[in-house]
């Protein structure tokens, strides 16, 4: 028998303990975490959690009964420091070491911070764990005037939070639309509309360039000059990968810790998987990186099938969603490089589908209140990705229909 | 607290307690019920928390919205007249006794 060292609690690592044991192995399972919670979502973080719905608890994946009827050991305030991969021992923040056979890196990504004095102010929030999202709402509780930095995902979904429970919100955004590395320019148009129409402020094209905190607000200054005050800055700006200590450990690493298209490192007795991973899948012919609930879940999966020794390669369609307001965006596939963008159905009905597309082939397809056509478009993807653009752009072509007789 | 009872597809009964206000997927997860996976945690995002309602339930519940709707058009178990998805079900003193079928596959 061996053991197995899981570092990092989060979406990936509780899903490669639960595949380990799925998969039927018996030996030692360990799952250390450092923010000394069970492993809970993060997307509800921003969005109900935050509009002050939810306890803390109702966010674990699984109680602890379930953790120890896999017999799955928690160390869930244990920070690792150190992984030492020839003599097989990691040392914690505690002083305490410990001996693996096999270890996965699930360590995910933590936040980007402003690099503006200043910036260090508690009224200036970010969002990642838990207690990012507590201290977010209680000071949403009494705060008035509220500005995002960075029209990105967490950023937009923020506003809307914010925006529901009555603030005065204002987004800045560097570049001149909403998400702009993700979706189509139609797309941001539709989401600066549903924002614009509730009440959001929008600043695009528009940095920080200056903090001023005094004892009533928070001074900013944009690059344009503009002065405005706030009550409450949050900021979403993106994530670092947590890949230091697999780096420290002699692992390769890129755009996060690299790993082939079994989630296996350099080292084949080490894996890696979710937000930390620069990461093959057989679909891409470039590596990348992900941050989403479907490929922490899907590549832990790969994970833990390379440490079970019965290797599957990893080949899943990436798909993420968002919540603003009642509007669900869904996106499945990488629309990097699209040539054409097909509109399926008209934006002002506040439900519709863009198909982006490579020549003949779709590369992804990003679905506003749309489900149906998210799921068709899931199996689109997963068999190819071929589909007239007349049927793309036609809404009574039934897609379901279409994709499943192809 | 109101009872929900989830059946297994091996027909086996599991019966709990749940705060009003939590959804039926919520139940099944804090209490560690098998086969129901809620990938995307309640978003309405995911349809794997497919479940087919008692029939003698379906009818008290609140109708589907929408976007349920379509998704339930998109589960790994085909759907039923009586199918639901069980992130959207919220559990209240009027459905105690609430009783649902878990299908064989969610993925
Ligand atoms: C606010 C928010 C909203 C989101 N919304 C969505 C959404 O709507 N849809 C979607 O698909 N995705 C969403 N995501 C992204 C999704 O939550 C992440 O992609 C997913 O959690 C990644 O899982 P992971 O296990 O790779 O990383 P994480 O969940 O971040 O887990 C990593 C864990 O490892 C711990 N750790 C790191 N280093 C160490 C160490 N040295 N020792 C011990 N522990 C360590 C970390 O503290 C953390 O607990 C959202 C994320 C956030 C923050
Ligand atoms: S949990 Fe994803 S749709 Fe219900």
């Amino acid at each position: 028998m061996s053991s197995i060292a899981i570092i990092g609690a989060g979406q990936a690592g509780m899903q490669l303990a639960d595949s380990l044991r799925r998969g039927g192995f018996e030996g030692s399972v360990i799952l250390y975490g450092d923010e000394g919670s069970l492993p809970y979502q993060r997307p509800p973080l921003s969005k109900q959690f935050l509009l002050g719905d939810l306890e803390a608890s109702r966010l674990n994946f699984r109680p602890i009964a379930h953790y120890e009827k896999l017999a799955v050991t928690l160390r869930l305030d244990c920070a690792v420091t150190q992984v030492d991969l020839q003599t097989r021992t990691l040392a914690m923040a505690n002083g305490e070491q410990a001996a693996f056979d096999r270890l996965a890196f699930t360590t995910g990504a933590r936040v980007r911070k402003l690099a503006l004095p200043g910036a260090e102010d508690p009224r200036v929030c970010y969002l990642r764990g838990i207690t990012d999202a507590q201290a977010i709402r209680e000071r949403l509780a009494t705060a008035r005037r509220v500005v995002i930095i960075g029209g990105g995902f967490i950023g937009l979904e923020v506003a809307a939070v914010a925006r529901t429970l009555g603030k005065e919100v204002t987004v800045l955004e560097a570049q001149t639309r909403l998400m702009p590395r993700v979706v189509a320019p139609v797309v941001s148009a539709y989401f600066e509309a549903v924002h614009n129409q509730r009440g959001v402020r929008f600043l695009l094209g528009e940095s920080l360039t200056a903090l001023a905190p005094t004892s009533s607000a928070l001074g900013l200054t944009t690059a344009s000059a503009t002065y405005l005050e706030a009550d409450l800055v949050v900021v979403g700006i993106g994530v670092h990968p947590n890949l230091e200590l697999a780096a420290a450990a002699g692992l390769p690493c890129e755009g996060g810790i690299v790993v082939n298209e079994f989630a296996c490192t350099r080292d084949p007795t080490v894996v890696a998987a979710g937000d930390c991973t620069w990461q093959r899948n057989i679909l891409f012919e470039r590596p990348h990186r992900l941050e989403s609930v479907q490929n922490a879940v899907d590549q832990a999966k790969v994970a833990a099938a390379s440490l079970l020794e019965k290797p599957v390669a990893y080949s899943q369609v990436p798909w993420f969603w968002s919540d603003q307001y009642d509007v669900k965006l869904q996106m499945v596939g990488i629309s990097t490089g699209f040539e054409a963008a097909i509109v399926r159905g008209n934006p002002e009905t506040g439900a519709f589908s863009v198909f982006y597309y490579l020549g003949e082939r779709v590369l992804a397809v990003d679905s506003i209140n749309r489900p149906a056509e998210h799921m068709a478009a899931r199996r689109l993807l997963a068999s190819g990705g071929l589909l007239a653009k007349e049927l793309a752009a036609d809404p009574a072509a039934d897609l379901k229909t279409i994709i499943e007789k192809n | 607290m109101p009872k929900v009872i989830f059946i297994a597809p091996d027909s086996s009964r599991r019966e709990l307690e749940s705060p009003a206000g939590w959804s039926v997927m919520e139940a099944a997860i804090q209490n560690d019920v098998l086969g129901i996976v809620a990938e995307c945690g309640g978003g309405c995002a995911c349809a794997t928390c497919h479940v087919i309602v008692d029939e003698a339930w379906a009818a008290q519940l609140a109708p589907a919205s929408p976007n349920e709707n379509d998704l339930l058009e998109c589960t790994a178990a085909p759907r039923t007249a009586t199918s639901r998805l069980s992130c959207q079900l919220k559990i209240s003193a009027s459905l105690d006794g609430l009783t649902v079928q878990i299908p064989d596959r969610q993925t």
